[in-house]
């Protein structure tokens, strides 16, 4: 499928002489009929080698995901983690002061942020804090240390914080009103106990649940931030993977994408029944 | 309660690892930061092809020839070299005590291995062309002859000689491309083709390869044994890997960024206003053009169309009006600036707007169209602002001046490419040439019939000829006479449509010392010093 798309790895506007092209297809078995090709390719992912990248020609595919996926999981992971505390918290906060100031504050404030696209807060948090203020670097490989972390991370947290706050907010106002709840505040507790023992964790199973798709949307956001942080991530090198004609990159991310997406997903039904004591598998 | 727990102590582990000690790059006063547009695809200078691999490797490497920071040409590893008087042998005598990175001694065996790999069919160079006129590097290519048949010769440690098949006035230019410099025979023997990697690479120029962080930063150090190591005043070049020019803008502007590789064409007029002198446009080797399909019909065998197409489009307004960035309408195929080189122009240059457009309806009706029959055609470029612009300016030239109706189609550009290639379904293309070396050979060579990059399939025996008796000539001031001949035959036929000529554009930051302009836009970091901030 990747071939599909029209143009080679090694076409540029610059055109090779023949000898010079046929030697390069050779190198590269280019030359070779696709389903040859394709049956190398399947042949070296059974050993677990992903073949050299067409762009890269330094590196192989296994060594460009190698170091670009930690670094991309490290990001989504602080983003997620970031989005989870400031989106729960505020979330809860805005549900018991709810259609208060603060909790109109909150819903504004998440609404904005869901809006906004990842591509235009990124340029616009850049010009204020790198570019204007000078208290963060512009760009990843300009500065070391956890200076650098902060402008990619929140840009990416950003919408999930929003996200997670609305989420949190509905089904905290409808955990709240439930039976045992007011059972709980019948026995005398005050409202930090009703709400730390006994409303986050069922108000929490619609965040659970909105895991996997925010997982998604990270990676896919991901792709913007680290363009524009320049970040080596693994989203950046998918991008220009595609644009290149790189094929073993891009099939590379993608083979290795499909498997952490599957596992992912197993994680969270298995976590599903850890948490929710209803569900249960047999 | 558990899950809280666990997401806890995943967001504070998540954060640890985040502070985790990770080596940055280095920010000390003497490292001059450069933007790069995108990464190196290699290293390996035989099998490099892009402008950002060679503008590293100009800095890690060094070749028997190179330039000022003004482009004018300057020995380089070679302190001398003599012409046979035929012009087919060249003879070079490398520096005394030249050493490569590691330290170990550089002789001119290895500038001779270094073309040898060069042109073998197993290296696979997309740069193998590079010196196909030294004797027999065609047939190499070909497969039709032994690496080792190759014309150069280390005749002692200091001495090399080049063999030519035929004379090549430009061959000194061609010795300061990345392609043609020596081998580190010790790096293929232990890491095969795997060595243009950090830790491994060892090479021969003013800076060695320190860190390399593919889509981030390409590090280099200063290379303690390089000749001219006392004449290098930075001490380190780091390379960012910055693919939007508009990040690349916004770190200049937070002083990230010494020197950016271009500026955002739409913040142009802005920058300039912005930053004045620390703004750099000069001229550069390169040349933007519409092709025309000379396969297939209408614009096959139909100069009169081919003229009136070109003639009717008004250059000056699109060079200062739709670009504006300093480009140069171009009425020729060869860019000004070029060496030992007057271009000539289309016959219609000189004309008046009126009369320009007046010449243009008169070849239109000429190739059998007008009011009643207006001109249908294809035009195609790749999706990018700038094609667009352009695009859709020229649209309207036609309509108002002849009346053509013509039909915009954006592709990619691997797809505009194959396109081209095939010359099936294309009838005007969008594209541009950059010069190699500074000669009007490089222009010149493309439209000659067996050109892989004659995109238009421009034919001429009359062009062919005269760039054939170019080729034979010794003489430059009489080789001069034949190319300019050449071109004012092929302008006269029109197969493409010069439309205008590039510029360089670059921040340089009040800091660096050392920038110079230059048509080839190369610009080494060794001729670059850092004054302290202020």
């Amino acid at each position: 499928m990747v071939h599909a798309a029209p143009g080679g790895p090694f076409d540029d506007e610059r055109v090779l002489p023949a000898d010079v092209e046929a030697n390069i297809a050779a190198a590269y078995h280019l030359d070779e009929p696709l389903p040859k090709q394709f049956v190398r390719y399947l042949g070296g992912l059974l050993q677990g080698d992903l073949g050299p990248s067409y762009r890269y020609r330094d590196y192989t595919v296994a060594e460009l995901i190698g170091s670009a996926f930690p670094l991309s999981l490290k990001l989504g992971a602080i983003a997620m983690a970031l989005a989870l505390i400031i989106g729960v918290g505020t979330g809860t906060v805005a549900a018991l002061r709810q259609g208060s100031l603060l909790d109109r504050v909150v819903m504004g404030f998440s609404m904005t942020g869901i809006s906004i696209p990842v591509f235009v807060v990124a340029p616009v948090l850049v010009l204020l804090f790198a570019v204007k203020l000078q208290w963060l670097p512009a760009g990843w490989s300009g500065a070391s240390g956890i200076g650098r972390y902060v402008l990619p991370v929140f840009t990416l947290a950003l919408p999930q914080i929003a996200y997670i706050a609305r989420l949190t907010r509905a089904s905290m106002i409808d955990v709240l009103g439930r039976d045992f709840i007011r059972t709980a505040r019948a026995q005398g507790l005050g409202t930090p106990t009703v709400v730390r023992v006994h409303a986050l964790k069922p108000a929490m199973l619609p965040v659970l649940s909105y895991m996997g798709p925010a997982i998604a949307a990270i990676l896919t956001g991901s792709v913007v931030v680290e363009e524009i942080f320049g970040i080596p991530g693994l989203g950046q090198f998918f991008v220009r993977g595609a644009l290149n004609r790189d094929y073993t990159l891009v099939l590379g991310i993608v083979v290795f994408y499909a498997t952490l997406i599957i596992s992912l997903n197993l994680l969270v039904d298995i976590l599903y029944g850890v948490i929710d004591p209803r569900v249960r598998y047999r | 309660m558990k899950s809280l727990r666990i997401l806890g102590l995943c967001a504070v582990l998540a954060m640890l690892a985040a502070c985790g000690g990770e080596a940055g790059p280095d920010t000390t006063l003497n490292t001059l930061q450069r933007g790069l547009p995108s990464d190196p695809e290699t290293l390996d200078h035989h099998k490099a092809r892009s402008t950002q691999a060679a503008e590293v490797l100009r800095d890690l490497s060094e070749g028997l020839t190179g330039y000022t920071a003004n482009g004018e040409l300057i020995p380089a590893a070679a302190e001398s070299w003599e012409i046979s008087d035929d012009g087919l042998v060249y003879t070079f005598h490398l520096r005394e005590g030249l050493r490569w990175s590691s330290g170990e001694a550089l002789t001119a065996e290895h500038f001779a291995a270094g073309m040898r790999r060069l042109v073998s069919p197993a290296t696979a160079a997309f740069y193998a062309q590079m010196i196909v006129d030294i004797e027999n590097a065609a047939e190499i290519v070909a497969g039709e002859a032994a690496p080792d048949s190759l014309g150069v010769e280390a005749v002692d440690e200091r001495t090399l000689v080049l063999r030519l098949a035929r004379p090549t006035p430009y061959m000194l230019s061609l010795l300061t491309h990345p392609s043609t410099f020596p081998i580190h025979p010790g790096s293929i023997a232990a890491h095969g083709d795997g060595f243009a990697r950090p830790g491994k690479l060892v090479s021969n120029g003013a800076y060695r390869l320190d860190a390399w962080v593919p889509g981030s930063v390409v590090a280099l150090k200063r290379n303690e044994h390089y000749w001219n190591n006392a004449g290098t005043a930075v001490d380190g070049v780091n390379y960012h890997v910055i693919v939007q020019n508009n990040a690349e803008l916004n770190r200049y502007r937070a002083g990230e960024l010494h020197t950016t590789s271009t500026v955002p064409p739409d913040a142009f007029a802005q920058i300039r206003e912005e930053y004045g002198d620390e703004l750099r446009v000069a001229p550069y080797l390169g040349v933007y053009y519409y092709g025309y399909n000379l396969t297939k019909p209408p614009l096959k065998d139909n100069v009169a169309l081919r003229a009136a197409l070109s003639m009717a489009i008004d250059r000056e307004q699109l060079a200062s009006k739709i670009m504006g960035r300093g480009e140069a309408p171009a009425y020729s195929w060869v860019p000004p600036g070029v060496n030992n080189y007057e271009a000539t122009t289309l016959s219609f240059a000189a004309l008046s707007k009126e009369d320009r457009e007046q010449g243009a309806r008169t070849r239109y009706k000429e190739a059998g169209y007008g009011k009643e029959n207006p001109l249908q055609i294809e035009v195609r470029y790749n999706t990018n602002d700038t094609n667009k612009k352009v695009a859709v300016a020229i649209q309207a030239m036609w309509r108002e001046v002849l009346g053509v109706e013509a039909t915009l189609i954006n592709e990619e550009f691997q797809v505009l490419l194959t396109n081209m290639r095939e010359a099936e379904v294309t009838q005007v293309f969008r594209s541009s040439w950059i010069g190699d070396y500074n000669d009007a050979h490089t222009f010149l060579s493309v439209l000659q019939g067996g050109s892989a990059a004659n995109m238009p399939r421009y034919a001429s025996e009359e062009y062919d000829g005269l760039m054939e008796a170019a080729a034979s000539q010794v003489d430059p001031a009489r080789r001069r006479l034949y190319l300019e001949e050449a071109e004012r035959v092929m302008l006269s036929e029109h197969p493409t449509i010069p439309l205008y000529f590039f510029v360089s554009k670059h921040l340089v930051s009040p800091q660096v010392a050392g920038w110079g302009d230059n048509v080839l836009d190369y610009h080494y970091s060794q001729h670059l010093s850092l004054k302290a901030a202020e």
